[in-house]
């Protein structure tokens, strides 16, 4: 009787776990394991074939013209990280910082800062591509409508700014993230320590920089590592407005769509190459791995628990 | 005294009044191009080019009307209602089964099975699409909306047992103890008693899987080519290139595209902004 309902109790917490454990291994842990092993063969379209070691590798590494390809698209990401962490966390920061204080209309402006962070990407893309157009854009127009119209300019069609005029429409679309999220933390702050806080200073950056800063730690740990995987897997903004082959001129290429053209092919290369594009992921895969490891442990070290 | 609170105050006025220019400046950033985007779709080319800003009239529904009815609009509005409907029923079902089992019972590797699911927070499938789409193609799923439906339920179960588990963790033993005694089968138990408990924690965990599910351009692209099968995402890049000299339609369609997604944000926001930033706030 009793092992009966045992056995009966084991059957039932099985019907419950085994389908949602069914579906993360065969699509999610089985591809992904897959993924290391397949930038190991050689690939003839669509079909696996010899195991060539580190050939893969090599190639998207050290020989041309993957290497350069690989590098500038590499550099972008880099440019791309760092920017935004000015941009988007840095400026999330401040305006967390500005809303926390519940002025009037905070909640209008906590709404409005988060809006577009619910659009899609292809459309805030698509909506700044048609702003930044060289003739008609808004942005030029309104630049010559108040007589700055010297600086109006092909955005998105020159080298020297196409990467930051997509970075720009990314820090737009995203900003209310970091800016909610700072601002939860802020919120957590115990008013004992701000009342304390009041009484040692009256300077407004002596707090933001001594107390505020350091107890919003923990937002701060997510934000960044959030950025770093994003920066490194940034792919749809650049796709939508700087196009697969990250025109002009690879001005605006980076890793996710150079991994892409690599593997599935593009109306300019060539079709698919699994190889190399297989050998990339993993390259990414890793690099992503290990830096944000690092950069949440390091970040954690500076967490206060209070 | 009295002179010094009075300085104090004006400080603190100048201060706020500081904060208050910089938020308001931040939300109109924020908003115009929204709004701009929603007049434009009821201008033509001419007004676009020459005042952008300008107040449309509102009863030129003539690029509305057209992305309605001579494009595949609907089509890919209701492709994104079909997948993102049926991945999140999936993503409840599923991530409530292994939730409550993990939160209810103690079994042999229970914990072992929390820390599989937890470790699916922090892998980027975009990264094995190459795998994905061998696998895919040999299950006959490529140009097949399970392709998208079973990646977005494999991509969006580990937030949903995360957040699940700590909930379900939460509920307190009295009811079920109670119905335990009077002899209810723990299938009855959980779906009964237990389940209506758990429903706000339900929303949050559909509104942190709806808006990157109904947003997604990646797996589609690299997934569908039929174009019967499109989601709203992805139509769009195509529907752009059709009508790529026809400002206003491009305008009505980018507005028709968000409109659904910004009412039920404005409806909702509360939800919106908790459920999405869930994750990264502990």
């Amino acid at each position: 009787m009793l092992s009966s309902k045992l056995t009966g109790r084991r059957l039932w917490i099985a019907a419950l776990v085994v389908p949602p454990l069914a579906f993360m291994c065969l699509f999610l842990v089985y591809p992904i394991l897959s993924a290391f092993a397949y930038a190991f063969y050689e690939w003839r379209g669509l079909v696996r074939g010899d195991f060539v070691w580190f050939a893969n590798f090599h190639r998207v590494l050290f020989e041309y013209p993957f290497s350069e390809r690989t590098l500038n698209a590499f550099t972008h990401n880099i440019v791309v990280f760092f920017a935004l962490m000015i941009l988007q966390n840095g400026v999330g920061f401040l305006l967390a910082y500005c809303l926390w204080r519940e002025l009037w209309g905070a909640r209008f402006h906590r709404i409005a800062v988060f809006l577009p962070v619910v659009l899609s990407t292809v459309i805030v893309g698509l909506l700044w591509k048609l702003f930044l157009h060289p003739l008609f854009g808004a942005v030029n127009v309104s630049l010559r409508a108040v007589g700055l119209g010297t600086l109006a300019q092909p955005w998105l069609g020159q080298d020297s700014t196409a990467l930051m005029a997509i970075i720009v429409a990314n820090a737009w679309h995203m900003v209310g993230f970091p800016t909610l999220v700072f601002l939860a933390g802020m919120q957590r702050i115990p008013s004992e320590i701000l009342d304390a806080a009041r009484m040692e200073t009256e300077s407004e950056w002596v707090k933001m920089t001594k107390i505020v800063w350091p107890l919003v730690a923990p937002s701060a740990t997510v934000v960044f590592t959030l950025l770093f995987v994003g920066a490194f897997n940034w792919f749809e903004m650049p796709f939508v407005m700087g196009g697969i082959d990250g025109s002009p001129h690879g001005a605006t290429d980076v890793l996710g769509l150079y991994f892409y053209r690599t593997a599935f092919g593009s109306m300019s290369a060539s079709a698919e190459n699994f190889g190399p594009g297989s050998a990339l992921a993993v390259l990414i895969f890793l690099f992503i791995a290990v830096v944000s490891s690092v950069i949440t442990l390091k970040l954690r070290k500076r967490e206060i628990q209070l | 005294m009295i002179r010094e609170n009075r300085s104090r105050t004006l400080r603190t006025f100048g201060w706020d009044g500081l904060i208050q220019i910089v938020l308001i400046g931040n939300s109109i950033v924020m908003l115009a191009p929204i709004v701009i985007m929603v007049f434009s779709a009821f201008k033509t080319n001419a007004q676009i080019f020459q005042s952008p800003f300008a107040l449309p009239d509102f009863t030129h529904v003539g690029n509305l009307v057209r992305v309605w009815t001579e494009t595949d609009f609907v089509r890919y509005l209701m492709n994104s209602f079909i997948v993102t409907g049926a991945s999140i029923v999936l993503i409840l079902v599923l991530g409530t089964m292994a939730a409550y089992a993990l939160a209810r019972y103690e079994f042999r590797g229970s914990n072992a099975i929390l820390l599989f699911f937890l470790a699916g927070l922090t892998l980027p499938l975009k990264l094995a699409v190459i795998p994905l789409f061998i696998q895919m193609r040999d299950l006959g799923l490529v140009d097949s909306r399970f392709s998208l439906i079973f990646i977005y339920v494999a991509t969006g179960l580990p937030t949903t047992v995360f957040i699940m588990t700590g909930f379900i963790r939460s509920l307190p033993n009295e009811l079920e103890d109670a119905a335990r005694m009077d002899g209810a089968s723990e299938a009855r138990i959980m779906w009964s008693i237990m389940l209506p408990l758990v429903r706000p924690a339900m929303v949050i965990a559909a509104i942190q899987n709806v808006v990157p599910i109904w947003n997604d351009f990646f797996f589609p692209l690299i997934f569908i080519q039929n174009n019967d099968l499109k989601t709203l995402p992805q139509g769009l890049t195509t529907f752009m290139g059709e009508f790529g000299t026809d400002w206003g339609v491009l305008f009505s369609g980018l507005t028709l595209s968000a409109l659904p997604i910004i009412l039920l944000y404005i409806a909702l926001s509360r939800q919106f902004i908790n459920g999405m930033t869930a994750g990264a706030i502990k």
